[in-house]
């Protein structure tokens, strides 16, 4: 069955309970059930308040500094002498990721819920940067959850969310790393329901989350759509962005899905999923219930959570957005994935020949383009996320390009 | 399709009821520290004053627990736990003992994982008597909840201090077994059991059912036992219990032969606490 012929429209999505077809859902302890029915009134009044758009739209303007270029990749084009590539410069927005464009406006829900305290989880600590930045704007406490693991590993960012004013809680329950990160902030979110908004940074976790971020991030394909058409006349014929969670992927789908352009998400092999060590949950994973929906995960044969792995800490979750495992499901995107080695070369070839350094989350999306690109047609249009910037990621990379001889 | 009829829970409320009594439920996690002592310490459970078992199914992620029950719940599994384990427990538990009810407490993705209809054939074989699926909320009810009652198994409900009176309509809907009353806003074994604030909450409930109540959450010493069971149908004690068997382990997280003693005495001394014994 083709997607054409399961609906008229994939952008309906979740119904009302927060179901991508046996997706999503609301799965979390009656103890946080009250501040989620809270949290989805909030959304909703938001939601239906042109008043609400029209502020989140002055800050997206004059603080985020959107709309963020289309860039034609003049060189990687020719470099690669294929498809016309044209980057979505997302590492362009203030503090350096997409992150920030659901931070605002969730920071601005839990402004007029009259909440004045903030809980993140974060991995890497783009989200939880981003957090920080917004709470330090609007004048709310932050506290950001962040695995024992990633606070070692991602100095920078931590020292940044303190010199923001964020406190950091460094979690050394389960693996120590980004679940056990929403875990934590999750219990603690439970104790301190009465002051706290939870912002979660990607489109996963209970029903309203995954559709709220996603209403957030599609401002990136909404803008994209406006400008290939200014550059190109024309919609793009492929769109490519890479998925640990998923939130600058679908920001960047989800506004195309009803048209006839091709979908392509890339997940994180690691170091190859037929090695066990990655980040692949469509690829490698299959359908449980974690962190309030059900979605592909990575489990053992018991169902319990299994560790993810990937040379990029944005892309390091067992898990997926839910509307990424139904439109998985239903055929419209197609997800493949690539290895932490092709992404240091995507890396490595990005800085060189267009003097942008990617994170190593978007290097992912273009190590895929990379396998493609050669064999399109001249006039065949790609666009992919730019989703972040490469700094954060130097400590890491740099021994590793050494090795390689790319430096 | 399997159904329940041991109906141990109702039996043993009745009971109690009749002689103004109230019951000690104790916690445990399946496979905590490995299969043999969990399952001795279990045995000895009844006889020193455990009116029901809580047996937790290990996970990974245990979202509402403090660390006293993660931790737990991690030794479990690396001691080769599992859901199957768990119900292998429970029926040799059986062999021995046919009236202390036995509710299994877990989270959801091991059960999806294993399968419903499978997993309820299973528990109702292997002689469980109720459910508390911890991240299942009346809004998920298709999945287990409902499935649940029609083979007859207990499906126990979860409400909280922030659990207002029109949600609580909700939450009791398909409620059965008994319902258990989370003391404190916050997860298992962090705060003091507030019991002030529990008797309002328990009054409250019993306006709103005739299900019994059982507390948990933050009781921690006989006197939060013998305060809790002045008010409510039972109290739970769990985090506490696994803290013993923590405690008791040697410097390599292993069992030592005092292990199953050190931590019945501990249930033997909670039990003392208990109203009507």
């Amino acid at each position: 069955m083709s997607y054409k012929e399961i609906a008229n429209t994939l952008r309906n999505a979740p119904d009302e309970n927060g179901h991508f077809g046996i997706f999503g859902g609301q799965y979390v302890a009656e103890t946080l059930m009250p501040l989620i029915i809270e949290v989805c009134n909030a959304w909703r009044a938001s939601k239906n308040d042109p008043s609400f758009w029209s502020e989140l739209e002055y800050y997206r303007k004059h603080y985020i500094g959107r709309p963020s270029p289309l860039y034609l990749a003049g060189r990687l084009t020719e470099h690669f002498n294929g498809a016309k590539l044209y980057f979505k410069r997302d590492e362009l927005n203030h503090t350096g990721a997409h992150k920030i464009n659901n931070v605002m406006g969730q920071a601005l829900i839990a402004r007029r819920m009259g909440k004045t305290k903030i809980i993140a989880e974060t991995g890497a600590g783009q989200h939880g940067v981003a957090t920080a930045t917004a709470c330090a704007l609007f004048n709310l406490e932050c506290e950001v959850f962040m695995g024992a693991e990633d606070v070692k590993r991602q100095k920078p960012n931590v020292d940044r969310m303190r010199l923001l004013g964020a406190k950091i809680h460094p979690v050394t329950s389960g693996s120590s790393t980004l679940k056990d990160a929403m875990n934590e902030a999750l219990r603690y979110w439970v104790s301190k329901a009465e002051t706290h908004f939870y912002i979660i940074g990607t489109v996963a976790g209970p029903h309203p989350y995954p559709e709220m971020v996603r209403d957030f991030q599609c401002v990136i394909g909404e803008e994209t759509k406006e400008q290939i058409m200014a550059a190109e006349g024309r919609l793009p014929d492929t769109l490519v962005a890479c998925i640990g969670g998923g939130s600058n992927a679908i920001g960047l789908f989800h506004p195309f899905l009803d048209d006839d352009v091709k979908i392509i998400g890339v997940e994180a092999a690691g170091h190859g999923v037929e090695t066990g060590l990655h980040a692949a949950s469509l690829t490698g994973g299959r359908p449980g219930i974690l962190h309030g929906n059900r979605t592909y995960l990575l489990q053992n044969e018991d169902g319990q959570i299994t560790e993810a792995h990937s040379i990029s800490a944005g892309l390091d979750y067992p898990g997926i957005g839910p509307e990424h495992s139904w439109l998985f499901e239903n055929g419209r995107v197609d997800y493949v994935c690539a290895t932490d080695q092709e992404a240091l070369e995507a890396f490595a070839l990005c800085s060189r020949l267009e003097g942008i350094i990617p994170a190593l989350e978007p290097a992912h999306a273009l190590a895929y383009i990379a396998t493609i690109i050669k064999t399109l047609p001249k006039n065949h249009i790609i666009v992919m996320n730019m989703c972040g910037r490469g700094d954060k990621d130097l400590e890491a990379v740099l021994p590793l390009l050494e090795k390689m001889g790319k430096l | 399709m399997t159904k329940y009829t041991s109906d141990r829970l109702n039996v043993l409320f009745a009971k109690l009821r009749s002689k103004s009594a109230s019951a000690l439920g104790i916690f445990i996690t399946a496979g905590d520290p490995d299969f043999d002592t969990s399952l001795k310490i279990m045995e000895g459970l009844p006889e020193e004053g455990a009116d029901m078992i809580e047996f937790g199914m290990p996970f990974s992620d245990p979202m509402a627990d403090g660390p006293a029950i993660q931790a737990s719940s991690k030794r479990a599994l690396e001691a080769g736990g599992s859901l199957k384990k768990t119900l292998d427990m429970v029926k040799l538990f059986r062999e021995k003992n046919n009236f202390t009810p036995i509710i299994l407490m877990g989270y959801y993705n091991p059960i999806y994982n294993f399968g419903i209809q499978k997993f309820l054939t299973e528990v109702i074989k292997a002689g469980a008597d109720g459910l508390i699926v911890v991240d299942l909320p009346p809004e998920e009810d298709e999945e287990l909840c409902i499935p649940a009652k029609e083979c007859n198994l207990p499906f126990v409900r979860l409400t909280a201090p922030t659990t207002s009176n029109q949600r609580l309509t909700t939450v009791l809907q398909n409620a059965t077994g008994f319902i258990y009353y989370v003391s404190i806003t916050g997860i298992t074994g962090t705060k003091d059991v507030p019991v002030e604030l529990v008797t309002h909450a328990v009054e409250n409930l019993k306006e709103h059912s005739n299900l019994p109540i059982a507390v948990g959450f933050g009781i921690k010493t006989r006197k939060h036992v013998e305060q809790v069971t002045r008010i409510a149908d039972a109290a739970i004690v769990g985090s506490e219990v696994v803290n013993a068997i923590a405690n008791s382990l040697d410097a390599d997280g292993k069992a030592k032969p005092e292990t199953i003693q050190t931590t019945l005495s501990l249930v033997r001394d909670l039990a003392a606490g208990v109203r009507g014994k």
